[in-house]
């Protein structure tokens, strides 16, 4: 097997030497892969992603584990390094791209100035360079938007800028953070489309945080879903969503609103809410909220356990979870 | 897919692309008020400039026989103040100390308050809290009594006004400029540039400054009506120009005791301070909603 993207083995980022954001995640990439990590909010996906860059003020955070891109370790990095791998090895995209672009340049500014500074081109060449991505994107117009400043233009045409942004330096792998979270429903889907045609045609590895299955069903290959800092179950998309096994991503799935639901029924939603980080329970933290918890769940963290070829769930009562899925369980699910 | 994704991104014909001051510019001049504000501190500039050229007569030549003549006397269309100078001469020369001694501290203050304020948020921890605690001891002083204070301890004259004017506004500008740099810090941008390999110096001067600098400008234009009255005071106490010297705050001290006599007379160097002041918080209320690149 060729060496992978990336590789992250038992990270852990404790804030405020109390609070355990990442909990010990393991994840590996191909090179050209897509995953997406889906959670809640506070469920660590995007900590896990900052971590990648390390971008957590080391005065208030502490990472451990083992973190290797491209074969580089990334907590081994010098500051020197580090600056050379941000943007030019690994880019990312954020949630909100107008307050992720400097009001006061002008989006071509922008990607110049991150062109010229991983790379000795003039100011002419990286312009051109702009041009090129903008067209990439599918920005129409390309020339005068380049001119624009991020408040001219719309949220779609914004996220399309940030992604010619991210993709200035040529990086192999591209961190996306809820990249369509802010958008309209309908630019949502143009902006997918994209990045999946941008992923296949350049072979990014993709890590694509986001809440919305949906959305990560249709540009992910592989999908992990995090829970109180840790990946509670991983698979391919497909065996995920058709045959899920731990009850949280059971009550993921149940808790979507999918087709045409009935006017005044209601929509099944998880019980209680996501644990203190600060204080986990020993168990299972996601024990108090599940509806097929037993003692020994209390006890011990239930370590991954394999439910199909590359499809693992950390859960000690996969054998019985299916049944959660069938709708004569749903009053079962309800007690908190 | 592909088309659909190809067809739906046409949208209207991109904005007509601009420069920052273009913008700024543009915006500006839709707004009268600022505009006019701009026209009184050009003219008063203008004034300043080619005083000996438009004043009718010598500010310095006194007349014991023509002394507090009112407005409107032939030869003296201002009057004369208690010396029997021209008022009118003495006004318009009067412009050039007092528009030095309202623009010179602050552009002084603006530099060194920045500084301070942009490392002070910038860095953060430890070294905001000492730079910060420091300047505040410095701001809990009111500012009139501080510019007195330090004048009356450095001298009185014109240098030493100008040094302590200045140390009055370094504080104000630089809990400003922290502030907004505090802000800024923690944009999404701020983390944007440094995930795409940005270094400390680079965030600094592109971002931090790129945000900050428009609103520190801002603030400081407005402390230049300030800063003129304040000199003023100054001068008024004896503490800044000395006579014969035409400097508005002066002659409005020199000319109290006229009050009583010619009262319009005495109230001539006021009204050039408010005027002046005026003008430039109208400028600077303009300014800053001509540099929010939002509107």
């Amino acid at each position: 097997m060729t060496q992978p993207a990336i590789e992250i083995r038992n990270l852990r980022v404790t804030f405020a030497g109390v609070v355990r954001a990442v909990d010990g995640v393991d994840l590996t990439l191909a090179p050209g892969e897509v995953v997406a990590l889906i959670g809640e909010s506070g469920s660590g996906k995007s900590v896990t992603l900052r971590s990648l860059m390390r971008l957590h003020p080391p005065r208030r955070s502490k990472v451990e584990g083992t973190m290797t891109v491209a074969g580089q370790d990334v907590l081994a990095m010098s500051q020197r390094a580090l600056a050379d791998y941000r943007g030019a090895t690994v880019a990312m995209i954020f949630q909100e791209p107008l307050l992720a672009l400097d009001p006061v340049y002008t989006v071509g500014e922008q990607i110049v100035e991150v062109i010229r500074r991983h790379e000795k081109a003039s100011k002419a060449e990286a312009r051109a360079r702009a041009l090129e991505l903008f067209q990439k994107v599918r920005i129409p117009s390309p020339e005068r938007r380049l001119d624009a400043y991020p408040h001219e233009m719309s949220g779609g045409m914004r996220q399309r800028a940030m992604i010619a942004l991210a993709l200035a330096c040529r990086p192999k792998v591209l961190l996306a953070d809820e990249p369509t979270t802010a958008l309209d429903a309908t630019v949502q889907i143009q902006i997918l489309l994209l990045l999946r045609d941008l992923q296949r045609e350049l072979g990014l590895s993709i890590i694509f945080v986001t809440h919305d299955l949906g959305a990560a069903v249709e540009v992910a290959d592989r999908i992990a879903v995090m829970y109180a800092g840790r990946i509670v179950e991983e698979g391919t998309a497909r065996d995920l969503i058709r045959g899920p096994r731990h009850p949280y991503t059971i009550g993921l799935l149940k808790s979507r609103a999918e087709g045409a639901l009935a006017k005044g029924s209601r929509l099944d939603a998880i019980p209680g809410s996501p644990p203190d980080l600060a204080h986990l329970p020993p168990g299972c933290p996601f024990a108090p909220r599940c509806p097929l918890a037993i003692d020994p769940c209390r006890a011990d963290r239930p370590p991954p356990i394999p439910v199909g070829p590359g499809h693992t769930a950390r859960c000690i009562r996969t054998d019985v979870s299916p049944t959660l899925l069938s709708p004569a369980s749903r009053s079962d699910a309800a007690p908190a | 897919m592909a088309v659909l994704a190809q067809h739906s991104v046409v949208e209207g014909p991109a904005p007509k692309a601009t420069g920052y001051w273009t913008g700024v510019w543009r915006r500006l001049r839709r707004d009268p008020v600022a505009i006019a504000a701009g026209l009184v501190i050009l003219a008063l500039i203008l004034m300043a400039i080619f005083a000996p050229y438009l004043a009718p007569a010598d500010p310095y030549r006194t007349s014991t026989l023509r002394r507090l003549r009112p407005v409107g006397t032939a030869g003296y269309p201002l009057g004369s103040d208690e010396l029997g100078r021209d008022m009118l001469s003495r006004l318009i020369f009067g412009a050039r100390l007092s528009l030095f001694m309202g623009i010179t501290p602050v552009v002084l203050a603006f530099g060194i308050g920045s500084a301070i304020g942009v490392l002070a948020g910038y860095v953060g921890g430890w070294v905001n809290t000492a730079i910060m605690r420091t300047i505040d001891v410095f701001y809990a002083f009111p500012s009139v009594l501080l510019a007195v204070a330090l004048s009356g301890a450095l001298g009185a004259g014109f240098g030493n006004a100008l040094v302590s004017l200045t140390v009055v506004f370094v504080p104000q500008i630089a809990r400003v400029a922290e502030a907004v740099t505090t802000q800024v810090r923690s944009r999404d941008y701020v983390e944007a540039a440094r995930a795409s390999g940005a270094g400390g110096f680079t965030i600094v001067r592109v971002h931090v400054l790129g945000n900050v600098l428009g609103p520190i400008f801002v603030y400081s234009t407005s402390l230049i009506s300030v800063s003129m009255i304040l000199a003023s005071g100054l001068s008024f106490l004896g503490l800044g120009t000395r006579p014969p010297e035409p400097e508005w705050g002066l002659m409005l001290n020199t000319l109290r005791t006229a009050i009583y006599v010619q009262p319009w007379l005495a109230a001539l160097p006021g009204v050039m301070i408010f005027i002046t002041s005026i003008a430039f918080n109208l400028l600077a209320d303009g300014l800053r909603s001509a540099m929010d690149v939002k509107q």
